[in-house]
């Protein structure tokens, strides 16, 4: 955070008000933010593509999804749950990490999070939905267990 | 509609996106595929999950934020 105002302190010359103000702070703090993840090298990211859903040519699953005890989104409210959920987001690829975070937690809208990262509301979408998925992966062994 | 299809368009499904048609295409595919309807239902637990594990204002602040920030938001907070 107080890199992230350093570097909005340092870069205020360059506002040249071509976005909101507020959109501007957020892509000053996510390029910080960025840049002190890639610095610490020490977080173990997944590969996206691992945690999408697989099919078969003819589009059937290759592994059917089951369902999740009812008590999962309650279950969240643990604290044991909440670190296994951060710890899950956590693994998430930066790209989608990042978008997942504007978009869910900062409430951002698809546009700010497209002007902030400078990509288009198309690939936020696309980036969201995909890091949804890649959660539900990550969650699914822990969620899934509690039916049995 | 394929299993592949259906969670490809799922956020626009779910965000309420699809026309009426495409919607409707979405429903009779739930009603006979179990294992998407599965999917759907875990997808949106996922979803609520994430967003859970941040709202609480009683978690603790990470050790490297300095105490003044943390007032200074607390404060701005309250106005």
């Amino acid at each position: 955070m107080q890199d992230a105002f350093l570097s909005a302190f340092k870069a205020l010359p360059s506002f040249e008000g071509g976005c909101c103000l507020g959109t501007w702070l957020y892509r000053i703090a996510t390029n910080a933010a960025l840049m002190k993840l890639r610095s610490k090298k020490r977080r173990k990211e997944c590969c996206i593509d691992d945690l999408l859903p697989r099919f078969s040519e003819d589009g059937h699953y290759l592994e059917p999804p089951a369902p999740w005890d009812d008590r999962a989104d309650v279950a969240a409210e643990r604290n044991e749950t909440r670190a296994f959920v951060r710890n899950a987001i956590d693994q998430l690829p930066d790209l989608y990490r990042t978008v997942l975070l504007l978009r869910d937690i900062a409430g951002m809208k698809t546009e700010e999070v497209a002007e902030t990262l400078g990509c288009t509301p198309n690939a936020v979408k696309i980036r969201l939905h995909r890091a949804h998925q890649a959660l539900r992966t990550l969650l699914d062994a822990r969620f899934r267990e509690r039916t049995t | 509609m394929t299993c592949s299809e259906f969670t490809e368009f799922l956020d626009a499904f779910v965000d309420g996106d699809l026309s009426p048609a495409e919607a409707a295409e979405f429903e009779r595919h739930l009603e006979a595929c179990k294992h998407c309807v599965a999917y759907l239902d875990t997808y949106r637990k996922a979803m609520a999950a994430g967003k859970k594990v941040f709202d609480d204002p009683c978690d603790d602040v990470p050790p490297d934020v300095p105490e003044d920030l943390v007032q200074a938001i607390l404060a701005s907070r309250k106005r």
